[in-house]
């Protein structure tokens, strides 16, 4: 992903980013009107419901949630130079440690011991399941986007395994443990906001979503206001140069993959502690792979990564709202944005900028246009 | 272990090996040529889609396979398009086709069929059959090896036999003709290519090309062959099992062309074992035999089986020097 851009540098983060997103919504909208839908009513269901009533602002940021999560996981391995796919594991396994830490401990202790026990054991359960092909990538030269897809999937067989063979509650038909011990619950936004005196609707967003808002600052703070993330984002820049100047890049793989891990495993703390209360099979479905295009589209920077995962978490409410609305509308639709999405501001990012730099270079003239010939000469 | 079993164990291991096979034999040659392709899911699910969708709007066979291959040959040029011509990041774009697909076939047999996402079931005429029932049938009748041969060997339909074929075919094109020589050689070094007067971007394109076609047949075999109609996300993770399989021949197709069938028989045993009581170890979990192509493909990566060694220039995209 390395950039060859003749775009001055405040073109490259906000006018290219805006242009391929403009790009991957137009797209769409002609993917809706070739389904014999109008693109503007849509459009305008989807803001309604993602943003027009509280509760549709509740339902969107409780997704962003996740998607902060998932996002933060494919740009701290991004910035060490390193493609995760396997957030879908990871997040898994997260919420799977989480589980069994509620299910084992919940009857027995406080809420006040339980949730940060439950915290540490998402963050442990992610980190653990990115560590193994974290090693293989470091020492054993085995490619992490291939060992990670296969994590994925060894992941998902073996959370059927656990939940159908020896979790499911017995009497239940459906394949989910028991519910937690009440102390295992993380509290629900409106809860939270009650005791402070605020009515909200009820929704499944928690306070996971401050637990989110604060890992982008810690990932913020580490990758770029300490030494060990400059080492890290070293190694993502060049791996041989940074093992000149003294740091090992096998270290910084561990580092960056575990860190990656450990927040995709986060998402165990919104959908397991904060919202279903019990361990179930699909509670990732699919957030690993959205947090591929949020981290692309938001430019794997915490900033880019909330305001991305805040666009998703309304692509997929206002997509829920469609859906009633409209009959022959799917939510798959929202599927196919974010593959857009991924396709134009990661596959495709710079195709556009040779004709950017020169649409900007006949508006501005002067110093862009120096600046491009420079940047193309070199 | 009797006959029957045996010769359906057979049968059931070829058929759930056919797409994999195909889908294996693909991503050889995507790779061999130095191109990432992770789209092999998203390619085969299309295809099954578009193979489904003109199959029933049709009803024919042959405009089922061109429409399943056509739309897979079409997202290969756009993997091309974005990777060898714009040299953007391969893994990426295989996984945008992967996500695309997955939720436009969705929204499209929504559309178009109302039927939640399925197309209806397609016509007995449509589907491909037995390609030698009377055959089949008189082997079935030979004492011992009957089961084996008529059900398991002779009784599937021709994209079975298609993919089998393939395998010497791609063989003998990697390894026998120029066309493979460089289509190696630009996997390995694009730029003693390059030197040699031959265009990278040209081969990469043709792989690419070759390997669309394959995976159309992978997703047509879904539909024509193995499920009664699509629906929404019925590869299941074929194409990445593919992909396992690919790197567990070690980017060559013959060895390709056994881990398919080793994955294929695994899959049928894990049918059989349910809740079956083995000698010794006790009873087996389903989920360990189903995720078992994933730990083997982990465990030979990791270099305690073997070295899989990866085609040199593979992933980096080819910058043609002025």
């Amino acid at each position: 992903m390395t950039s060859t851009t003749p775009l001055p540098r405040w073109a490259d983060v906000t006018l290219l980013p805006l242009l391929n997103l403009a790009v991957a919504l137009g797209v769409a909208a002609l993917v809706v009107a070739a389904v014999g839908q109008d693109p503007l009513q849509v459009l305008t269901l989807m803001v309604q419901g993602a943003f027009g009533t509280p509760r549709g602002l509740s339902y969107s940021l409780y997704y962003a949630t996740t998607f902060i999560f998932t996002g933060l996981a494919v740009a701290v391995a991004a910035q060490g130079g390193l493609f995760n796919i396997g957030g879908e594991g990871q997040a898994m396994m997260g919420g799977l440690a989480a589980g069994l830490v509620a299910l084992w401990l919940a009857p027995s202790l406080p809420a006040v011991v339980m949730l940060p026990l439950m915290l540490l054991a998402s963050i442990a359960g992610g980190a653990a399941w990115a560590a193994v092909p974290a090693y293989l990538q470091a020492y054993r030269g085995s490619h992490v986007v291939i060992t990670t897809i296969m994590f994925n999937f060894i992941a998902g067989t073996l959370l059927v395994y656990l939940l159908v063979n020896h979790l499911k509650a017995p009497g239940n038909m459906s394949v989910e443990s028991a519910a937690f011990a009440p102390s295992a619950h993380l509290p629900a936004m409106h809860e939270a906001l009650a005791w402070i005196g605020i009515e909200w609707p009820s929704s499944p967003l928690n306070v996971s979503l401050l637990l989110a808002i604060a890992a982008c600052f810690v990932v913020y703070a580490y990758l770029w206001r300490t030494r060990a993330g400059y080492r890290l984002r070293a190694v993502g820049a060049s791996p041989t140069a940074a093992e000149y100047a003294g740091i090992t890049p096998e270290r910084q793989v561990m580092i960056s993959m575990a860190l990656s891990g450990a927040l995709a495993g986060l998402v165990g703390m919104n959908e397991i502690a904060g919202v279903n209360g019990k361990l179930l099979l699909d509670f990732v479905s699919g957030a690993g792979f959205t947090g591929i295009a949020v981290a692309l589209m938001g430019r794997s920077h915490p900033v880019g990564i909330v305001l991305s995962s805040v666009l998703f978490g309304a692509l997929f409410q206002g997509g829920a709202e469609v859906t009633f609305e409209l009959p022959g509308f799917t939510r798959d639709m929202v599927v196919a944005v974010q593959g857009f999405i991924v396709l134009f501001s990661g596959a495709m990012a710079y195709v556009l900028a040779p004709y950017l730099a020169a649409a900007l270079g006949m508006i501005l003239q002067g110093p862009v246009a120096m600046g491009a010939k420079e940047a193309s000469r070199g | 272990m009797d006959d029957v079993l045996i010769g359906s164990l057979v049968a059931s291991s070829l058929r759930v090996s056919a797409p994999l096979i195909l889908c294996a034999l693909a991503s050889v040659l995507a790779e061999r040529s130095g191109v990432i392709d992770l789209g092999l899911e998203g390619k085969m699910l299309f295809a099954a889609f578009a193979a489904g969708a003109a199959g029933v709007a049709s009803g024919s066979t042959t405009l089922a396979l061109l429409a399943g291959c056509g739309v897979s040959v079409l997202l290969s040029w756009l993997h091309g398009f974005a990777c060898v011509s714009h040299r953007g990041d391969q893994v990426i774009s295989g996984m945008a086709i992967n996500i695309i697909a997955s939720g436009l076939t969705a929204v499209l047999a929504v559309a178009w069929f109302h039927q939640g996402g399925q197309t209806p079931p397609l016509a007995s005429e449509v589907r491909l059959h037995e390609l030698f029932p009377s055959l089949s049938s008189a082997l079935r009748t030979i004492p011992y090896i009957g089961p084996v041969l008529g059900e398991g060997v002779f009784g599937h339909n021709v994209l079975v036999y298609v993919g089998l074929l393939l395998v010497p075919a791609i063989w003998w094109l990697l390894y026998r003709t120029r066309f493979g020589l460089r289509l190696r050689a630009v996997g390995e070094n694009p730029h003693m290519v390059d030197a040699a007067g031959v265009s990278v971007q040209r081969l990469r394109y043709a792989a690419l090309s070759i390997n669309g076609v394959l995976c159309g047949l992978a997703g047509s075999y879904l539909v024509l062959a193995q499920s009664p109609s699509f629906s929404p996300n019925m590869t299941a993770g074929r194409g990445y099992m593919a992909l396992a399989a690919m790197i567990f021949g070690n980017w060559r197709p013959v060895p390709a062309l056994w881990a398919c069938l080793l994955f294929g028989f695994l899959d049928a045993v894990a049918i059989r074992l349910q809740g079956a009581r083995l000698p010794v170890v006790g009873e087996i979990p389903v989920q360990a035999i189903q995720a078992l192509p994933y730990v083997l493909t982990v465990i030979l990566l990791a270099g305690v089986m073997g070295r899989a060694i990866a085609p040199q220039a593979l992933g980096r995209p080819y910058l043609k020097e002025r």
